[in-house]
């Protein structure tokens, strides 16, 4: 079975953002760069699946400038067998249809039976990519999996997914998207011999024209980035614990009026 | 006339919308005066429930009842409501942070060839363009975004836009459309339900309790969830204490958990690493109880008390259980 695997490079969490000079990007000095922790449950779980299936082909795929190559480099260390890299100029501001339309080319040249994507990533929060990935295709979808499997002769899957209150299992048939929600798996760390490995596995640069695909007008564009507002000055409160707790039960209903 | 802001329901599955949409026709009627329209998708809809969108603010409810609309497909819902827009061109589609509605404004999106402003914060109209501002970068920083062209699909983030009174006098006319329901390829197998804690869902809860790593382990959660009960609150957990496994997932408050925005935080034994302040940075009033006077999250927060959350936790819920016996 052959699963293509979406994966998209983004700040670490826990690095500094600043505005950059045009007012609607990021500055990406000192940035540290990492796969979107959604992306790693999924392609976690089409490792998962072709080793329980004894055979297959796990391809990775990215959009994003040469940098993203690095991203792609460590889910091949993770395991995956080949990469896919759109790398291509008219992609610099694409919006998540843009990006989902980029993708969708990619499944149609490389026929695969299942795409695995992560939720949403966590730069831009936007958690589309998977559904307009889907729609694009006219395949079925399934938000938020927490766990699935594949039939014995590969023809459909069975897929719970997360929503309010519990988990609502379907069975979709093949092919299919699917995104990963976190508790899905735990992501393995990849080992020396992985990384060694990755070096030699083949990442293929594509660009639009490779696909058919004409430079277009995003659908959604970012006006600017702004900081927050500030909060407001805390307050910490002193006293013994009891006087504490007495204070901070008045102030919040007397003060922040939110009790 | 110009043309509606459809707001699509989101509802509790037994025929009622949730009081999140008191939310979305309020901030839609703010923006679109009197062009608000109610889209319900639904196996059954209360009569009760079509009242409360009225008396909410919809001037009119498109009810597409359908047994192929619950549970929610995305592909069956996006064929119909895409069927429907192409017949009354929205002006913009609105719609609560869920974890179905997520998934179905962007594929809708897709089929109508728009744009997507996911888990928006704010709106305004900027000359006869919609922008929305949304939190980026684990909400450390803000993106203002527009469409090239309409309609303006936009989910909007819980308990962030102020909700709309309930008016008894006003209503909605109900219209039936008739819509495709075809499209199923998923077929629906079982829903499995949590255990209920008895305590409001993490996401809609007015105020949220959360514990971190200064919990100390799994059993100690009980007396989170006393205090839970004496003020109506739902409790989270931080990444550290769902990866060390004290709680499932679905408890998860932060970056790769659940984004929350009550009215009422209370952080204990949580260190405020970005990616838990991700999750709920937006909240109105923040409370942290720490040993460590360092921890970012006193950054952050409206009041603080530097203590043994193990002694700070149950005087709270005494003192509480005084207040709202009063």
């Amino acid at each position: 079975m052959k699963i293509l695997v979406t994966i998209k490079q983004v700040p670490d969490t826990a690095t500094q953002v600043k505005i950059a000079a045009d007012g609607k990007t990021i500055d990406t000095t000192g940035i540290t760069w990492i796969v979107s922790p959604y992306d790693e449950f999924a392609v976690e779980e089409a490792l998962r699946i072709k080793e329980k299936r004894g055979q297959g082909e796990v391809v990775a795929v990215s959009l994003g400038p040469d940098r993203v190559k690095e991203a792609l480099r460590s889910s091949l260390a993770m395991g995956c067998d080949r990469a896919i890299h759109l790398n291509d100029a008219v992609w610099s501001t694409a919006d998540t249809l843009a990006t989902a339309k980029a993708l969708a080319a990619v499944v149609k040249q490389e026929a695969p039976q299942l795409v695995l994507c992560g939720r949403q990533a966590i730069d831009d929060d936007m958690g589309a990519v998977t559904a307009q990935l889907a729609e694009i295709l006219g395949w079925p979808c399934a938000y938020w999996i927490m766990e699935e499997a594949i039939d014995a002769d590969g023809k459909a899957i069975r897929a719970a997914r997360q929503v309010e209150g519990g988990l609502e299992v379907f069975d979709l048939p093949l092919p299919a998207v699917l995104a990963a929600q976190k508790g899905l798996n735990e992501p393995r760390y990849p080992t020396l011999k992985g990384i060694m490995g990755a070096k030699k596995k083949e990442i293929k640069d594509v660009k639009a024209a490779d696909l058919g695909i004409a430079s277009e007008p995003s659908q959604l564009s970012v006006v600017g980035l702004e900081a927050l507002p500030p909060r407001p000055a805390g307050r910490v409160i002193q006293g013994d614990v009891p006087t504490a707790v007495k204070e901070l039960v008045r102030a919040l209903r007397e003060d922040a009026k939110a009790i | 006339m110009p043309n509606a802001f459809w707001c699509i329901v989101e509802d509790d599955r037994n025929g009622s919308p949730k009081k999140v949409m008191a939310e979305v026709i309020a901030e839609a009627a703010r923006l679109a005066p009197g062009r608000v329209e109610a889209v319900w998708l639904t196996d059954k809809a209360s009569e009760a429930g079509l009242k409360q969108l009225g008396k909410w603010g919809a001037s009119r409810v498109l009810l597409l009842e359908n047994a192929a609309f619950a549970p929610y497909r995305s592909e069956v819902w996006t064929a119909a409501a895409a069927d429907l827009a192409a017949k009354e061109s929205p002006a913009a589609i609105f719609a609560p942070v869920t974890s179905r509605q997520r998934e179905f404004a962007a594929r809708l999106a897709a089929r109508l060839g728009v744009g997507l402003s996911a888990d928006s914060v704010r709106f305004a109209m900027e000359g006869d363009k919609l922008v929305a501002t949304r939190p980026v970068y684990a909400g450390k920083l803000l993106s203002k975004v527009t469409w090239a062209k309409s309609p303006w699909v936009a989910t909007l983030r819980p308990n962030v836009f102020r909700p709309a009174d309930a008016q008894p006098g006003k209503t909605a006319s109900v219209e039936r459309p008739t819509v495709s329901a075809a499209g199923a390829q998923m077929k629906f197998v079982e829903r499995r339900e949590e255990v209920s804690t008895g305590l409001p869902e993490l996401t809609e809860a007015e105020t949220v309790i959360s514990g971190g790593r200064g919990m100390k382990g799994p059993e100690n959660y009980v007396i989170l969830e006393e205090l839970g009960r004496v003020i109506g609150a739902a409790v989270g957990a931080s990444r550290a204490a769902v990866d060390a496994g004290w709680r499932p997932h679905r408890f998860q408050i932060g970056q790769t958990g659940r984004t929350i925005s009550p009215k009422l935080y209370l952080g204990f034994g949580v260190s405020g690493a970005i990616q838990h302040l991700a999750g709920m940075r937006t909240s109105k009033v923040i409370v942290a109880v720490n040993k460590d006077p360092e921890a970012p999250i006193f950054k952050i927060a409206d009041f603080g008390i530097v203590a043994d959350l193990f002694e700070v936790v149950p005087e709270l819920t005494k003192e509480f259980k005084k207040l709202l016996e009063k």
